[in-house]
């Protein structure tokens, strides 16, 4: 399908591996969004991962063979946006560095990166979309996921776009900046370790007194909810572009289906 | 010292479940790191001197082997010895050499990591020399008969408890439990030991080639009576230490204390050159310095050489949350945190440090705060990279990559793997999560795995717009 | 060739070769030891002793001033008498020239049982606000350890700006570095107990700064 170029820019949706397994729901809040602002969004179907499994285990040609189908697969759009700072920023710095000596694939690489965007900051730092028309209800605490911020700069742009969702009141956690513990095959080659890390993390949501905590990476926010289910603690966990969308009015990650009923 | 970092994961479940430790790293975690930040944001020049740093220290890296020779000049002329060595055993002996020339009996110490990277303590008690430590951290240990746990705050995991029953131990009481008579009491007994030294070996912060001199860094100004009440001055330091002008010096002076501990000094910032002059009253009459390289030329042939960087500030592990859980002893040898995961590996060998650079989240906030800007988590990801390129990764997760890249780089296959997988997870939950799920014990452990919805994102993408 | 000299070439060429080349040549060499850095300098807009005072009492470091020289020993005794001291002092001979009535003082380096020292710093440096001391035979390093209560005499026009100009001052010594330059900020201090921070750890457990004009 091809849109008139009047609607605003080409944008390949890249939906994560734990987005299309675990909540799908995020997908369509990208979407919403996106269309809201203007993009005409497509969901190619040929993409999986974006190798950061490999990359980060050691296994660079395992990383290269995903990045060069994700490059294929998207070279073409005008953008690639995905709602995770961490696979974004795998595509936005790291591809390029996985090709530093391959003068074919370099190119490509880097032509991807410099239109590689995180969902939340591509619609403020590109489209300059606000969220005005958006409403939550409740009190929402706001996890940087590490990639996002120090990876990709993320930090003022949720929390600018969330203090324009009507009904919600925002309030920082302690030490909003340091790592949930999740860190990919870290949280199941350390549990104990992550374990630790999350229970600081869940400590420091808790004492917000917020009933909602988001945050802009699946990984993250599973690995928090994972653990406030566990210790039965009723706050509700979105990633942003939900609550954004509107589309939190059912239950949060591993909230039970009745609990919006 | 021995090296025991391949049992990091017992060490670092044995660290979380140990009570006063996490009591001890609860308290100073914050403290440094809501200091350091305070200080970073009171000098606006900070990012821009960081950025400096780390361009001046590449440029002693590319040109280390002049910067040492007008060192070595500089000293020599300033009446002070430069020894080489090449390895640990190389600088025990020349260091044991010189103790023994001069009949030493008592040794007296400032802290150095560089002497716990080549096992000096035990080489010297050895040959039957008492050794006092002599910075309160490492006094502490010492008498605990622990290794350090942090770079610049060897004693971070005791608790003032501990402390005290240490003491009176080793002092014969009464017990003292409130800090200011702890810390008198170590001063006395330390006093004595100052004055009756022969040798006292201190580390060097910074060598500075324009003026021969070794500064180093101190709050207590242990390490200046140290060097000043012995006989013989010895100095330890890495080769990558040299810096060429005192205002080079100047450069990392701004940033160490700030990115250390929070100050925006340190008390004592002390630059030696030489032994004490013909007509001084006091000061060593000898001064040595051990220039040691213990792998550290071969680092700077490839990707790591960034680490030579390396100013030791330890605010890499004042803000890596797995040193925060674990604390420093886990890592099983000199260098903690996220410094030492990549140095410990490369200076004792990939396979005697394997979790080291794998215990890490990639999270960034080390290097966020690094003052000379090293990529730390980049170089942990290569250091993987080479276990996985030396066979060294579990055959587990090396057969789990196949996997993983056979299925991946199929999109149909993969896609059709995820609406299996969802569709079984789903099917299994209860109440929107999974307890307990016997392949993924290492999640289910700890947290809830969060349901999925049963089918996955892209089909029902598909079922809607029916796009390709 | 010597197991010293061996090792020296060993780490030498080591170097040389992680950089894949070999010796530099005498024009990178000349070049290289030309090189002036100039490297950037926190900004200050405060005039120099009022920020040498307040840098210096922000780590429980104390200060007086005086209008001449020959107010120096009344400065030394009123301190002196303040904390209690003993009437007797470790006197660095660089203040030779002033007599210090009912003090009992000698020039030699402290002793164990020392328990004041009165000394003359080269410079101070407002930018952290410290003092710099030069070790020779007029002033002795132990006396900036060894004793409980440290006076220096700080002459307020030897106040620099920054770091950088206090090597120019040590630069201009004829008799070129002093065996120990010590640059001090304070009182001695730990935090090694439980982050709790206490004076007085080795070094002197007061510092009392007395700035002359
Ligand atoms: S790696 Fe950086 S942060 Fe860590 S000790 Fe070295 S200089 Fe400091």
């Amino acid at each position: 399908m091809t849109e008139s170029p009047t609607r605003g820019p080409r944008v390949g949706l890249f939906a994560t591996c734990l987005m299309n397994v675990f909540r799908p729901n995020v997908g369509f809040s990208a979407v919403k969004l996106l269309e809201d602002a203007g993009c005409t969004v497509e969901v190619p179907a040929n993409q999986t991962c974006c190798g950061q499994p490999g990359y980060n285990s050691g296994d660079y040609d395992a990383a290269r063979a995903l990045a060069r189908q994700v490059i294929e697969t998207f070279e073409h759009y005008d953008y690639i946006v995905g709602p995770s700072g961490s696979c974004m920023a795998t595509i936005r710095h790291d591809y390029p560095v996985l090709f530093q000596d391959d003068p074919v694939w370099l190119p490509r690489a880097q032509a991807l990166s410099e239109k590689a965007w995180e969902l939340l900051s591509f619609l403020t730092d590109v489209l300059g979309a606000t969220a005005s028309d958006s409403h939550y209800d409740g009190t929402v605490t706001y996890h940087d996921s590490c990639s996002g911020l120090r990876g990709l700069g993320i930090k003022g742009q949720p929390r600018t776009l969330l203090g324009e969702v009507d009904g919600l009141r925002l309030k920082e956690m302690e030490d909003s900046e340091v790592c949930c513990g999740f860190g990919g095959t870290f949280c199941v080659k350390y549990p104990e370790i992550s374990e630790k890390m999350v229970e600081d993390k869940v400590k420091n949501i808790l004492a917000t007194g917020a009933d909602t905590v988001v945050g802009g990476d699946l990984g993250c926010l599973m690995n928090i909810a994972g653990r406030l289910k566990r210790i039965n603690a009723p706050v509700k966990v979105f990633h942003t572009a939900e609550v954004l969308a509107g589309l939190a009015d059912g239950p949060g990650l591993a909230g039970a289906a009745k609990e919006s009923d | 010292m021995e090296i025991r970092s391949n049992e990091f994961k017992q060490r670092a479940v044995f660290a979380i479940h140990d009570a006063s430790l996490q009591q001890a790293l609860g308290k100073a975690r914050g403290g440094f790191v809501g200091k350091r930040a305070q200080q970073a944001a009171e000098l606006p020049e900070f990012e821009q001197l960081r950025e400096e740093a780390k361009n001046t220290k590449n440029h002693i890296l590319d040109n280390l082997d002049h910067y040492l020779e007008r060192y070595e000049a500089a000293v020599t002329a300033a009446g002070g010895h430069v020894h080489w060595a090449r390895d640990a055993e190389e600088a025990r002996k020349i260091i044991l050499d010189i103790c023994k020339r001069v009949d030493a009996k008592t040794v007296t110490k400032g802290k150095s990591m560089v002497s716990e990277e080549i096992g000096l303590n035990e080489a010297l008690i050895e040959h039957g020399m008492e050794v006092v430590e002599t910075d309160l951290g490492e006094y502490i240990i010492q008498l605990a008969h622990e290794p350090p746990s942090h770079i610049i705050a060897p004693a971070v995991h005791k608790t003032k408890d501990q402390v005290s029953d240490l003491f009176e131990a080793a002092h014969g009481g009464p017990r003292k439990t409130e800090v200011p008579d702890l810390v008198n009491e170590a001063r006395m007994v330390l006093r004595d030991k100052y004055f009756r030294a022969d040798v006292g070996i201190t580390g060097g912060n910074f060598l500075v080639a324009e003026t021969g001199s070794s500064i180093i860094v101190t709050n207590e100004g242990n390490g200046d009576l140290t060097q000043t009440l012995a006989k013989v001055h010895i100095v330890t330091s890495g080769i990558e230490r040299v810096v060429p002008t005192l205002d080079d010096a100047t450069l990392f002076l701004r940033l160490l204390a700030r990115s250390a501990t929070g100050q925006e000094t340190e008390t004592y910032t002390t630059i030696s050159t030489g032994p004490r002059r013909a007509d001084d009253l006091d000061g060593p009459e000898e001064y040595h310095v051990v220039l040691v390289d213990n792998g550290r030329s071969k680092m700077l042939g490839g990707r790591f050489k960034d680490m030579l960087r390396c100013i030791r500030c330890g605010a890499c592990m004042n803000h890596c949350p797995v040193y925060g859980a674990v604390g420093g002893h886990a890592y099983g040898w000199v260098y903690p945190g996220p410094m030492g995961s990549v140095l410990t590996p490369l200076i004792k060998g990939l396979d005697n440090a394997y979790d080291l650079p794998n215990a890490c989240t990639l999270n960034g906030r080390c290097a966020s705060v690094c003052p000379v800007k090293i990529p730390l988590p980049d170089l942990l990801r290569e250091l993987r990279h080479m276990q996985h390129q030396q066979d060294i990764t579990p055959v587990m997760q090396r057969r789990a990559l196949k996997v993983w890249r056979y299925v991946a780089t199929r999109p149909k296959l993969y896609h059709a793997l995820e609406q299996v997988g969802a569709r079984f997870l789903s099917a299994i939950a209860r109440n929107g999560s999974i307890r307990r799920l016997p392949l993924a014990s290492g999640w289910t452990d700890v947290r809830d795995l969060p349901a999925p919805a049963g089918r996955t994102f892209l089909e029902l993408w598909q079922g809607k717009r029916g796009q390709k | 060739m010597t197991a010293a000299a061996n090792a020296r070439e060993a780490i030498l060429n080591s170097v040389r070769s992680a950089l894949r080349r070999g010796p530099l040549d005498d024009t990178r060499r000349a070049e290289l030891d030309a090189r002036r850095p100039r490297h950037t300098r926190p900004a200050q807009d405060e005039e120099l002793v009022a920020r040498f005072i307040r840098k210096f009492e922000s780590r429980a470091g104390t200060t007086a001033r005086v209008a001449s020289r020959a107010d120096v020993p009344a400065a030394v005794e009123a301190y002196r008498v303040e904390k209690g001291l003993p009437a007797r002092a470790a006197v660095g001979a660089a203040l030779k020239d002033l007599a210090f009535p009912g003090l009992e003082i000698h020039h030699e380096p402290a002793g164990i049982s020392e328990t004041m020292a009165v000394s003359q710093a080269l410079a101070g440096i407002a930018e952290p606000g410290s003092l710099m001391m030069a070790s020779g035979p007029a002033s002795p390093i132990t006396h900036n350890f060894v004793p409980d209560d440290h006076v220096v005499v700080l002459d307020a026009g030897a106040i620099v700006g920054h770091f950088e100009e206090a090597w120019e001052v040590l630069r201009a010594r004829p008799e070129g570095m002093p065996r120990a330059t010590n640059i001090i900020s304070g009182p001695s201090r730990t935090a090694d107990v439980e982050q709790t921070i206490q004076l007085g750890a080795h070094g002197p457990r007061r510092v009392h700064v007395i700035i002359v004009g």
